[in-house]
């Protein structure tokens, strides 16, 4: 089991309110991940959830007991750090069986659960060697299997893959993703990258200067975003918004259109504008059209549009796939 | 990337490096091939091929007890650096893992201690020893190459604990480990390094401390540095045996050093430069 | 909660250091404050009373005071001129590809371990002796009349050999600092058409500078205290021509048993060094904020 509630949760670092009280609930078996920029508390939140920091007031309940108070060992989490936190001086065998060590396991079930650990993750072959003489992927890899030999009620990860290169960073994706198919634990995932996010989560949870701006499935975040922040965090490339003279005749403050939603054409359409750059990467094509009284517009099309630097061409939101705000940015439905 | 050197360039630098190397290092080979001749060799001008006589090490040992200024050097320097280390490891371990507002200006404040000149408290040191009977004795001394060894000691263990990653000791919360747990399976073994190249440079400084050595001991406690020093009243020619005694001084520490290099650079520019 | 012990159990762990240290610095030091306002001679040592600046009236008039300042300060500046323009040449050589750089660098720093005294009867005897040192042999080989060091140069010989010992130091130090330089960054520059001496102006040098800085400043803090080396070759003289402070303040207080004037000359001695010791601070206490 893994449920996970916080009620009116808030932190302070003396003066500085970091997180005001938040109400949360995670589900049993959930990947929730927590997204945002950097400095918005995501990472301090889950450390509350850790008991790495202390709450300075409000309750962390792990299926339904109280554990504010107690300290991170007795929650029945685990954790997998950014920096992995792998310990240098223990070979990897020792770093996965550390925990169950210090749990005071049996010696013979800790080396079964560490070689079935090792067998899951393809670490089998790296068992002896220090963490020093990994690879990257390899290390992560140490790391979750640290984690899961405990069984843990919930894992939780802090923003593991961004030491990673580009490409790595998508196979490890995957095989988180994978890992939470089979063991169907809860997770709780910290990440500043909304691709993440969206491919992993079923829960997502967007924060802002501590504060939760929307809670939702992926989809729900990119079909109905409750403001302009989740509108422009959520979502690649960023949507494009459009203010006063614009917006006017949609009865909104702020009207906001993703890329993809835009329609190009070269010959007429609600706006007129003139390419700047054009991406190509053959799937799609990324324009940046200036429009007069808008400004820059990104728009995503086919992969074979023929558009160059200079050209004029017309643009038109799809109607049904405008998002309006109000003046205070709240989505008006 | 690295480039291909050209090999002119190599030897150039390879020819020039050696001839400066050896110069510099000139005073100690001579002193170690002079410590191989005979008295009278020794003066007979320049010569770096010796007969190979082992009779200076003999006599420095039968004339002049070598052997006691030796133990007491040793005494003095693995002493004194227990005895610092007993006490700076937790200190520098408190303030690399609960560090308050008020670290830095310790850590300071400790440094500033070292900038004291010995001359400066010569008299009252010399007169509170005298006091209670420490002059000439090994405790006393040992006690003062702890006093002025501990800043150096404190700040390097401390800029060793420092680099010991925070969030290492976070998983290690997480896995389950006590306090205790932490200490003995995560730290200690992290730490360890750092204390052994830290005990390192302090048994150099302690071994080749000479102002307290020689202006606080006579006889019994005098280590190798006031050992060497009666050298120096002239009485006669005792080259081959100086030589000899200086060699036996020099050669465990010469030794240590060449393995200490990077921590000294480290140790003492108080972490300021690495 | 556990954060409040572990405070309360971090403080136990540093207070025998503070508390050591702190009476290792006032005790001592309050009372070569109080002796220097003492007339008290060990002689005769019943007869103590108060001298108001007696001593330092007495330590500012006597002439050898002057010129052991001067004599400091020249000791000081010549061992760091030698040092820190050695220093910065032998780093510059060392780091160039070589073979055998391991054994160049041991070679190098060896004299930095090898304690005062032996260093200093080593250069004394085997060296610069007017009859059977190395020197000699040379001028001798080269039809010269050989010097005698320590009577002719007497502050002069001991600059040598301290600088022998402290050259080492500043090598070491400076390498570590020239190593550290990014490569990527003198590739750019020579990419920019900056030929070997523009590299050493504009990269190499300010680069250095914040060692050399520290270099110059530690040196300083131990140079000013210099002792063994004088006792062992010249013992101060001839005359007064070697002495330098920590060697005045020696003869004063256990060769003439002067308590009083000893601490007059200790009380200056300490204002000297914190002068340095200001500005050493500054420079470490900035590298600790990073």
């Amino acid at each position: 089991m893994g449920n996970i509630t916080l009620k009116k949760v808030n932190k302070s670092f003396g003066e500085t309110q970091v997180i005001p009280a938040i109400d949360l609930t995670i589900e049993d078996g959930e990947f929730v991940v927590f997204v945002g920029p950097s400095g918005c508390g995501k990472s301090t939140l889950l450390r509350l959830i850790a008991g790495l920091e202390d709450t300075t007031s409000g309750t962390i309940e792990i299926d339904g007991r109280d554990v504010t108070g107690e300290a991170p060992a007795k929650r029945g989490l685990a954790m997998v750090f950014q920096s992995y936190a792998l310990y240098p001086h223990m070979t990897v065998r020792n770093n996965i069986a550390f925990p169950l060590k210090m749990a005071k396991l049996d010696a013979a079930l800790i080396d079964k659960k560490v070689t079935d650990a090792a067998r899951v993750l393809n670490l089998t072959s790296y068992l002896d060697r220090r963490p020093g003489q990994l690879s990257g992927g390899q290390r992560q890899r140490v790391a979750i299997g640290r984690a899961i030999v405990r069984e843990p009620s919930a894992f939780l990860f802090d923003e593991p893959l961004s030491n990673l290169d580009a490409s790595l960073r998508g196979t490890m994706r995957l095989e988180i993703s994978e890992l939470h198919q089979q063991l169907k634990t809860t997770m709780v995932y910290v990440t500043h990258d909304q691709v993440e996010a969206m491919t992993m989560a079923d829960k997502i949870v967007v924060l802002n200067a501590g504060n939760i701006e929307q809670v939702g499935s992926p989809l729900e975040l990119y079909n109905k975003p409750d403001n302009l922040f989740v509108a422009g965090f959520i979502g690649s490339p960023r949507m494009n918004f459009a203010t006063g003279a614009v917006s006017a005749p949609f009865n909104a403050h702020t009207i906001g259109f993703r890329p993809e939603h835009t329609r190009l054409s070269g010959e007429s359409g609600s706006w007129k504008g003139t390419v700047g750059v054009a991406e190509h990467l053959g799937s799609d094509t990324f324009l940046h059209v200036h429009v007069d009284g808008i400004g820059m517009v990104t728009v995503r099309t086919s992969g074979d549009v023929a558009v160059h630097h200079g050209d004029t061409v017309f643009l038109t939101p799809d109607a049904d796939r405008i998002h309006r705000f109000d003046a205070k940015g709240l989505a008006i439905r | 990337m690295a480039r291909a050197v050209s090999t002119r360039r190599t030897v150039f630098f390879t020819v020039a490096a050696w001839i400066v190397a050896l110069i510099i290092f000139f005073p100690i080979l001579y002193t170690i091939i002079t410590s191989f001749k005979s008295e009278t060799e020794a003066i007979q001008g320049f010569n770096i091929i010796p007969s190979g006589t082992f009779q200076s090490y003999i006599d420095v040992q039968t004339q002049k007890d070598y052997f006691k200024p030796f133990m007491n050097s040793v005494f003095l320097s693995v002493g004194s650096t227990f005895l610092a280390l007993l006490i700076s490891v937790p200190a520098a371990w408190s303030m690399a893992f609960s560090p308050t507002k008020r670290t830095k200006d310790i850590l300071m404040w400790m440094l500033s201690t070292k900038m004291m000149p010995a001359v400066a408290v010569l008299m009252p040191i010399y007169l509170i020893f005298r006091d209670f009977g420490l002059l000439d004795s090994r405790i006393g001394l040992m006690f003062m190459l702890m006093m002025i060894n501990l800043p150096i000691v404190i700040w390097m263990l401390y800029t060793y604990f420092r680099e010991i990653p925070g969030e290492i000791l976070e998983a290690a919360r997480m896995d389950g480990a006590s306090m205790w747990g932490e200490i003995w399976y995560v730290l200690t073994p992290m730490a360890v390094p750092g204390i052994a190249s830290t005990m390192l440079l302090n048994i150099i400084l302690a071994w080749n401390e000479a102002f307290w050595t020689l202006r606080l001991t006579t006889t019994d406690a005098a280590p190798l540095t006031a050992f060497i020093a009666s050298f120096s009243s002239p009485q006669g020619l005792f080259w081959a045996k100086l030589s000899a005694a200086s060699t036996l001084a020099i050669a465990p520490i010469l030794i240590m050093g060449w393995f200490s290099q990077k921590q000294l650079v480290r140790g003492l520019t108080f972490g300021a430069v690495k | 909660m556990a954060t409040q012990n572990t405070r309360a159990l971090a403080r136990l762990m540093l207070a025998p250091s503070v508390g050591l240290l702190l009476i290792w610095m006032i005790v001592p030091l309050a009372m070569t404050l109080y002796f220097s306002f003492q007339n008290y001679n060990l002689l005769n040592p019943t007869n103590v009373s108060f001298a108001g600046l007696f001593n330092y009236q007495y330590f500012y008039s006597d002439p050898a005071f002057f010129q052991s300042i001067w004599n400091t300060m020249l000791l000081v500046g010549g061992v760091l001129l030698i040092t820190v323009v050695g220093g910065v040449a032998l780093a510059l050589l060392i780091d160039q590809p070589m073979w055998g750089q391991g054994i160049v660098r041991i070679l190098v720093i060896s004299p930095f371990f090898v304690m005062p005294p032996v260093a200093a009867l080593v250069w004394k005897n085997m060296i610069m002796h007017p009859g059977y040192g190395v020197f000699a042999d040379i001028s001798r080989f080269l039809g010269l009349q050989p010097i005698d060091w320590f009577s002719q140069w007497p502050l002069f010989s001991i600059v040598i050999i301290v600088a022998w010992q402290w050259l080492p130091f500043a090598t070491l130090i400076l390498l570590t600092a020239l190593q550290s330089l990014d490569g990527e960054q003198k590739e750019a520059a020579e990419m920019d058409g900056a030929n070997f001496l523009n590299r050493f102006i504009y990269l190499t040098v300010p680069h250095l500078a914040r060692s050399i800085t520290v270099v110059i400043l530690i040196q300083t803090i131990f140079l000013l205290g210099v002792y063994a080396e004088i006792l062992v070759t010249t013992n101060g003289g001839p005359g007064y021509a070697s002495t330098n402070l920590p060697f005045l303040i020696y003869r004063t207080a256990l060769l003439g048993y002067d308590v009083g004037g000893a601490s007059a000359g200790g009380i200056i001695a300490v204002i000297l060094a914190n002068i340095v010791a200001f500005f050493l601070m500054r420079a470490v206490g900035k590298n600790l904020d990073k």
